[in-house]
């Protein structure tokens, strides 16, 4: 995806990572990083995923993710635990650059408190944090 | 994360091109350097397939010239410099006088009694220093002369190819450096490179670098950053200053021990000496990883040792790098274990280069 996107119907953590949750089912998550993250690495060829059953705690670092040149830390932007993981990523991390909203995501969590989404941003307020 | 740098950065001729192309820019040893256009792997990919261009104008240049200028090179430089014929090229260290390494360089013999010095970024300061300081009481005359050349790299399989093609006559072989005329352009081209790909490096005035470069790109070399600098150099186990190479470390140590002639009498050539009849304690080994993990500057690896560079092959597809570990541990075939974040990632010593022709 080269052009930037960020889409009305996430949540964002200004750490460049996302949520969705589905409006039937609020107890649970699926999460990822933003176009923004993935332009700044570059090509990822590499992600290194927690273990399903594994702890999130939200604002700390849950995965990791390479591109050639770098390595960043991904940022759990709600707290919970992994019920899965997408294994596809093993084999072709790239799709985290080429559809980070959708094929690209990482984990799918249970939340531990559901209201912290509050403290999340909407697309305007995320891509108001780029702006600066 | 990647920020553009501020403006106080030093930026080359090149800038708007790198610009227009969409690169991005990061702050490299004070200069505003494209580390990727399109992206690293494929950028590396057309190196090694065909032809790339790289801007590495931010790379400095001291000249040396006067009749001391044979006797004050052989004094810094660890190589042979009497043995460098004219229009030759070599490979260099500078150490001090405890071995330490200062930098290493490529000098080329421009005439009789003239001699280049291309230095990396991020030394040339401290070299010129360095250089200026032993001239004392010399009849020669060191000049910095990084405001008078911008630097192009065209290296691949058809780098020679694609350069040849605006040429007034036929490029120098390999490790050797001539004027030409390139595309109206008085240049200095030389037979030497950074990817373990054949190809030359192009010394142009700085108000011909942009039409230099729209040139070559027309014929078809490939833009690639210094990302793509950094993998196809690692892969071929080139050192890389700051890196690979420090004061802490000796040229032995790093495994450069083919260009220093201690019997010459350079700064630094006891110590050199006495490591060498000794042997090391440590060894830059160069390793590939068996499985995933991405190995990283700054890794331990357990019994003992660092890595200085690391990455993920594009060739290769698999976390390579290079360490410092006891001498002990550094024969090819040895297995490692390294600590990247805190995840054991096993790894085994390999012969350089890392990646060869057709592997």
């Amino acid at each position: 995806m080269s052009q930037a996107s960020y889409p009305e119907d996430l949540l964002y953590h200004p750490e460049h990572d996302w949520a969705r949750i589905d409006a039937s089912d609020q107890e649970h998550a699926t999460l990822g990083v933003t176009w923004y993250a993935q332009d700044a690495l570059g090509e990822v060829v590499f992600f290194d995923p927690p273990a399903v059953g594994t702890t999130l705690s939200k604002n700390e670092s849950y995965a990791e993710v390479e591109s050639v040149k770098a390595v960043s830390d991904v940022i759990a932007p709600l707290s919970g635990e992994i019920i899965e993981i997408n294994e596809s990523l093993a084999d072709n991390p790239a799709m985290i650059n080429e559809d980070p909203y959708g094929e690209g995501w990482m984990v799918k969590v249970r939340l531990s408190d559901p209201s912290e989404r509050e403290a999340l941003l909407d697309a305007a307020a995320y891509r108001a944090t780029l702006a600066g | 994360m990647i920020e553009p740098g501020p403006s106080t950065l030093r930026r080359t001729p090149l800038f708007e091109r790198h610009v227009a192309a969409g690169a991005k820019l990061v702050d490299f040893a004070g200069w505003e350097m494209p580390v990727q256009y399109e992206g690293v792997r494929q950028e590396h990919l057309a190196v090694r397939s065909s032809c790339g261009i790289f801007d590495v104008s931010h790379m400095g240049e001291i000249e040396t010239s006067g009749p001391d200028a044979p006797a004050l090179l052989q004094r810094l430089l660890s190589n042979d410099v009497q043995a460098l014929g004219l229009g030759g090229a070599q490979y260099s260290v500078l150490c001090r006088e405890d071995a330490g390494v200062l930098d290493d360089l490529f000098t080329y013999r421009l005439g009789e009694d003239r001699y280049l010095t291309v230095t990396n970024a991020s030394n040339h300061g401290a070299d010129l220093a360095w250089f200026q300081d032993h001239a004392q009481g010399l009849d020669v005359t060191v000049t910095d002369a990084i405001d008078d050349w911008a630097m192009l790299a065209v290296q691949g399989p058809l780098a020679r190819e694609v350069a040849q093609a605006i040429s007034d006559s036929p490029l120098p072989a390999r490790m050797h450096v001539e004027r030409r005329r390139l595309a109206g352009a008085d240049v200095l081209i030389c037979g030497t490179g950074y990817t373990g790909e054949d190809g030359v490096e192009v010394l142009a005035r700085p108000g011909d670098a942009a039409g230099l470069w729209d040139e070559l790109v027309r014929r078809g070399a490939t833009p690639a950053g210094l990302g793509a600098r950094d993998t196809l150099r690692l892969e071929v186990c080139y050192h890389l200053y700051g890196n690979d190479l420090s004061v802490e470390r000796g040229p032995i140590e790093a495994g450069l021990g083919w260009c220093c002639k201690e019997d010459t009498g350079f700064i630094g050539s006891d110590a050199v000496r006495e490591v060498r009849e000794a042997g090391p304690a440590e060894k830059l080994a160069a390793f590939m990883i068996e499985g995933p993990g991405i190995p990283r500057q700054g890794n331990p690896v357990t019994g003992g040792g660092v890595v200085t560079s690391g990455t993920l092959s594009p060739s290769l597809e698999v976390g390579i790098g290079m360490a410092y570990v006891p001498a002990s541990s550094a024969a090819p075939g040895t297995h490692l274990e390294i600590d990247v974040r805190g995840k054991m990632r096993p790894a085994v010593v390999k012969e350089k280069p890392l990646y060869r022709k057709g592997s």
